[in-house]
């Protein structure tokens, strides 16, 4: 490391970094070794470790899929590190929280958030969730929420019983690598009939060089419950390559209801592959918020499988590319039973070259009747150079299904900018307000900070866009 | 009596096409002036480049403004100096509310902020004045809105900014019989001696409600007659096509 923190922070606005105190940091790169130590040091059932060994060896037969970016192909699996822990044990209130990462949390805002609206944080510090905390009434009501490590240590029958269910380790390239290696990440499990009244939240860092973060995360919603999860993270920029790898995996039972909401704005040289699937079983109703900012590539297409009829799927998508980057995102919805219904809706913004993509799968079993889908794509480009691009595939074996399916690519809009400054703002504020007005209708989905943040990085992102 | 807005043979094209060819008018504190003329004959033309809308190039003359050439000046500048168009066509801004539109372009025109409080008291004075309800400033900007909202919209907007110079470019056209009255009752209300107000329209019955002290006709991208209120009633009642005859014999 021999960038200068004020250089990096001068290039990228969240990127203060700490010196690595890291307690223990695995050697760069993978193999059954790494696997096994990971695995020891977590003191792991023997059923996780095979778990993970079986993983392992399905990533190194396994291919990055044909439709993938090239740029896949620049990762380098040897160049990472596999583990970091960054403090030996999980912190259960805000003081015990070792001093350097709580100035990085301070400059993220989490305590005043915490005051003002969380519920729980499980903050995710390198590999680890180092700080923890759950309401009291959230105890009391039975609800589980917890680092993924700590949950299989205390509620291992209720873990093995869901873990690796929904996003089995041979899923795709990515989800093998995150079931060999995973650490940290959120557990959550709500009884029948709870309702989690304010929002889980979670931020995650990534903050060693190189070191890839393979969060795993399990969400329960027993019968008739309903939970609302948070995740947004800002990282700091490092001067080569990181590769963010998750898996999240929800399951939402007989008409419980789950929204997972995810603000990310990885620093441009953050590769984001990430697998999240969600089954909804029957009456339920699985809603993603996936916003986008940042990263070099981001690949990641939330999907909900409706297995019971009345199951309902939402996915609301919001991609941001600026220059280099490419946002690869969509969304994927599986109708595997009757009277199901979805809605897809991606926003994306590409400015400076930037580059996003829109990749959607809309299935229909064959028996499946009663089925209706709306999905709209709308893209916004704020200058020629950059661009979008649209892949919508649809397999519906099935004749009773009603699907609205609308693609908009717009460029900014030299009459609503005249409009606007013609009541006095400028042009950057005018271009400004029509971004926001755009992505408004996932903004307003949002939890307010999340909201608030939200807009100031896409007005961040946007400064210099015009003029 | 000061001079407000001066237009000196002014020329204009989109593309290829001159449109404006040599427009003069003066406009003083306290006038009422109305421009009429057939359809495209370059009216809206004539507003968008009094306003600055990059689309339409500047070929001759000058345009100037509280003693200054706002020529070179961009539309947010020359909105913040005071000048105002109320669109034929307003252009949805989906996903923006108008209050937050309406805050930020007060921020903008007076170049400081305005204390939540006052602003929201002059909101809602304003919209009482237009006779449109509370939900409307939490809709988006002209997104959905039937004709007649969007105007109603428009005259909201320059009731909130209080311009120096107002430029109405068919407000009435998509008004209802009792929105027109409600609306020409405000704008005599915002009317007051330092302003000046530029109506284009195609119809006598806007100025029977605000009534101009001079009329103007512009054909062909030129003033081909000015006089007083009696030249609007003539062509109403004369049309244009004999109006454009009698010029043509005159
Ligand atoms: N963007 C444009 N591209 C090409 N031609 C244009 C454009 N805008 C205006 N014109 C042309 O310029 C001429 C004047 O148009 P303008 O809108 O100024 O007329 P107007 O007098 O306002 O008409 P109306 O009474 O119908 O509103 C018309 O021939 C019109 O077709
Ligand atoms: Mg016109």
């Amino acid at each position: 490391m021999t960038t200068a923190p004020e250089a990096i922070v001068g290039e990228y606005k969240w990127g203060f970094y700490d010196p690595e105190e890291a307690l223990f940091k695995a050697n760069k790169g993978l193999s059954r070794e790494i696997v096994n130590v990971i695995s020891d040091m977590k003191g792991e059932p023997q059923w996780m470790r095979e778990f993970r060994l079986r993983a392992l060896e399905i990533f190194w037969q396994k291919q990055d899929p044909p439709w993938g970016s090239p740029q896949l192909k620049e990762i380098d699996f040897d160049d990472i590190h596999y583990y970091v822990k960054a403090t030996d044990r999980d912190e259960r209130s805000w003081d015990d929280v070792p001093e350097y990462i709580r100035r990085t949390f301070d400059r993220l805002g989490i305590p005043e958030a915490e005051r003002k609206y969380l519920a729980g944080v499980g903050a995710q510090y390198d590999s680890e969730v180092v700080y923890h905390n759950i309401r009291e009434d959230l105890e009391k009501q039975g609800v589980i929420f917890l680092g993924t490590d700590q949950a299989l240590k205390e509620h291992e029958d209720i873990f093995k019983e869901y873990f690796g269910t929904v996003v089995p380790p041979g899923d795709n390239r990515y989800a093998a690598l995150n079931s060999a290696v995973w650490s940290g990440g959120s557990f959550i499990y709500v009884p029948k009939g709870v309702k989690v009244e304010i929002p889980l939240q979670a931020y995650f860092r990534i903050n060693t060089q190189n070191m890839g973060q393979f969060e795993r995360t399990l969400i329960i919603a027993d019968e008739g419950s309903q939970v609302h999860y948070v995740e947004g993270c800002t990282a700091p920029i490092y001067r080569s390559d990181s590769l963010h790898s998750a898996v999240v995996e929800i399951i939402v039972k007989r008409g419980a209801r789950v929204r997972y909401t995810t603000i990310q704005n990885w620093s441009n040289n953050v590769y984001n592959l990430v697998t999240k699937r969600a089954v909804a079983y029957q009456d339920a109703v699985m809603e993603w918020v996936d916003g986008n900012l940042g990263s070099k590539l981001t690949m990641k297409y939330p999907s909900v499988y409706l297995m019971e009829p009345g199951a309902h799927g939402e996915i609301l998508s919001l991609a941001f590319a600026g220059k280099g980057q490419h946002q690869d995102a969509g969304g994927k919805i599986v109708h595997a039973a009757s009277n199901t219904t979805s809605t897809i809706i991606s926003k994306s913004l590409s400015k400076d070259g930037g580059r996003t993509s829109y990749r959607g799968l809309l299935k229909v079993y064959e028996g499946c009747e009663n089925v209706k889908s709306t999905v709209r794509c709308d893209a916004l480009l704020l200058d020629e150079e950059s661009r979008s691009d649209t892949y919508p595939t649809m397999e519906i074996d099935a004749p009773d299904v009603h699907i609205q399916h609308e693609a908009y690519v717009s460029k900014l809009g030299e009459d609503q900018l005249f409009y606007l400054m013609s009541r006095g703002l400028s042009e950057e504020a005018a271009a400004k307000m029509i971004v926001n007005g755009f992505v408004e209708p996932i903004v307003k989905e949002l939890p307010m900070e999340y909201a608030v943040e939200l807009n100031r990085l896409i007005e961040l992102q946007m400064e210099g866009a015009v003029g | 009596m000061s001079t407000l807005l001066e237009i000196r043979d002014l020329r204009a094209k989109i593309g290829e096409k001159e449109i404006l060819k040599g427009v003069n008018l003066v406009i003083n504190a306290g006038e009422i002036h109305a421009i009429m003329g057939p359809n495209g004959s370059g009216k809206s033309t004539l507003a968008n480049v009094l306003m600055g809308n990059p689309a339409y190039e500047v070929t001759g003359g000058d345009i100037v403004f509280k003693g200054e050439s706002v020529l070179e000046m961009s539309p947010d500048e020359r909105a913040r100096k005071g000048l105002f168009l109320a669109f034929q066509y307003p252009v949805p801004i989906p996903g923006v509310t108008l209050v937050n539109f309406l805050r930020q372009a007060v921020n903008a025109v007076r170049g400081e902020e305005v204390p939540i409080r006052e602003f929201r008291e002059k909101l809602f004075s304003k919209m009482e004045l237009l006779k449109v309800d509370q939900d409307f400033a939490r809709r988006y900007v002209n997104d959905g809105f039937s004709g007649g909202e969007k105007k109603r919209a428009e005259m909201l907007q320059m009731a909130v900014l209080e311009p120096a110079m107002a430029i109405l470019d068919e407000t009435d056209s998509g008004l209802d019989i009792d929105a027109l009255r409600t609306v020409a009752d405000a704008v005599n209300k915002l009317m007051n001696p330092n302003m000046g107000l530029l109506l284009i329209t195609h119809y006598q019955r806007l100025l029977n409600h605000i009534r101009p002290q001079f009329v103007h006709v512009l054909v062909d991208g030129r003033i081909a007659r000015s006089g007083g209120p009696e030249l609007a009633e003539y062509l109403e009642a004369r049309g244009y096509d004999e109006f454009l005859a009698e010029l043509a014999r005159a």
